[in-house]
């Protein structure tokens, strides 16, 4: 598989959201606006680039009985030093994203990576496997909180267009985190997976 | 086995406290920012300030006196409640001298969007209803604030009256400590209502 194609692929033929249906708890939680769905997106990103590289890198050495706890021990410590260093640098989507940084461990996503990539392949293209599908992951969430943000509340990455007293909030809301999900995923599959 | 999982769990544990010396300073540092600046957006500008804390219905409270050389300019309480549809409310109340409300600012909330997060804009009802006014002058049920709905003056937050009566109850908390300071009062707690305070200010 040449690099491109390992970085596209997270986007639509094998994004994490749409298609493999994984890392829902964050995606249904945090999308209530599209700069909180942003964060998310780019804090798991960042968590699964390292994760994959050092698992990649170690894989020889962590006997086949052990690497899930060997993985949860890695992830989890990259998911601390992301939550240290968001909570010191940019303490707003610190605030904003609270709870779902340490949930972050529990992603699917990144378990599901280090087991099924970054377990078989090189150091690089493990890499290049975390950007793909971080963008991926980080694409679908900035989609969706953009567009619950913009039906529920009349505004677009925190800038208000005035209307927020005639929308129906409901999209913001738990619900509308659902509704939003199950439509997006209907039409991207239907149009843009093929 | 054994080994490598305690290897693995040395180096990551190696690797987060060394992340942890690194940013324990700025992370202490934006905290006290965040406070500094949530002082600063309800009160006049001020050089020195000076912090009393008190507990009120088990609550810590603190007060923040800010002074311009020795002339008081006015009061900042960090105050909360735990009454928030979603747990716990967090208000700095910024009182004059004189002990009008000069400006709230929502320092920690967990309420609906679009609804009770509303308590943040600015010029909402709530604050509308309080700002600028002394809190003794305006209609009070027990010596307390409280929304329309329940017999007071404070307009409430459209469809968030959970997130209303805990914003009211925070800044009675927030009064009843101002006044604490102010007149020497002993603190009482807001949500029994045990022993209320006298009203109208003896000491003014």
């Amino acid at each position: 598989m040449n690099k491109l194609s390992l970085v596209i692929k997270g986007i639509i033929k094998e994004n994490p959201t749409f298609v493999l249906v994984l890392g829902m708890c964050p995606t249904l939680g945090t999308t209530t606006s599209a700069a909180n769905g942003f964060g998310m997106g780019v804090a798991t990103m960042a968590v699964l680039i390292m994760s994959n590289l050092v698992i990649s890198l170690v894989k020889n050495l962590i006997p086949d009985k052990v690497r899930i706890p060997a993985f949860i021990v890695i992830i989890a410590s990259f998911v601390t030093i992301i939550q240290m260093l968001m909570e010191a640098y940019v303490p707003a989507l610190y605030e904003s994203l609270g709870v779902f940084i340490p949930l972050i461990v529990v992603n699917c996503i990144i378990l599901g990576r280090a087991e099924a990539f970054a377990s078989k392949n090189s150091p690089v293209d493990s890499m290049l496997d975390g950007v793909s599908i971080g963008l991926g992951f980080t694409l679908s969430l900035t989609v969706i909180g953009t567009i619950r943000e913009l039906l529920g509340n009349g505004s677009v990455f925190g800038y208000s267009l005035g209307v927020s007293d005639y929308m129906p909030l409901v999209f913001v809301l738990a619900p509308g985190a659902f509704l939003v999900l199950g439509y997006l995923m209907a039409l991207f599959n239907k149009f843009v997976k093929k | 086995m054994v080994a490598v999982l305690f290897c693995i769990t040395l180096v990551a544990s190696a690797g987060v406290g060394a992340v942890y010396m690194i940013t324990a300073e700025p992370i202490a540092a934006s905290k006290q920012k965040a406070v500094q600046d949530a002082i600063l957006a309800v009160l006049p500008a001020f050089e020195q300030s000076e912090v009393e804390e008190m507990t009120i219905d088990e609550m810590p409270i603190k007060v923040y006196k800010a002074s311009n050389d020795g002339d008081v300019v006015g009061y900042a309480v960090e105050t909360m409640t735990k009454k928030g549809f979603n747990g716990v409310v967090r208000l700095m109340v910024g009182f004059s001298p004189e002990g009008e409300v000069l400006n709230v600012n929502v320092l920690e909330q967990a309420e609906t969007p679009g609804l009770g997060t509303k308590m943040c804009d600015e010029g909402n009802p709530l604050l509308s209803s309080i700002k600028g006014k002394k809190l003794d002058s305006m209609k009070l049920l027990d010596g307390r604030l409280a929304v329309r709905k329940d017999g007071g003056d404070v307009d409430a937050l459209t469809a968030a009256t959970i997130s209303s009566r805990a914003y009211v109850d925070a800044v009675n908390r927030a009064y009843m400590a101002y006044k604490s300071v102010v007149d020497g009062t002993e603190p009482t707690d807001v949500s029994t209502g045990a022993t209320k305070t006298q009203k109208g200010g003896n000491n003014e």
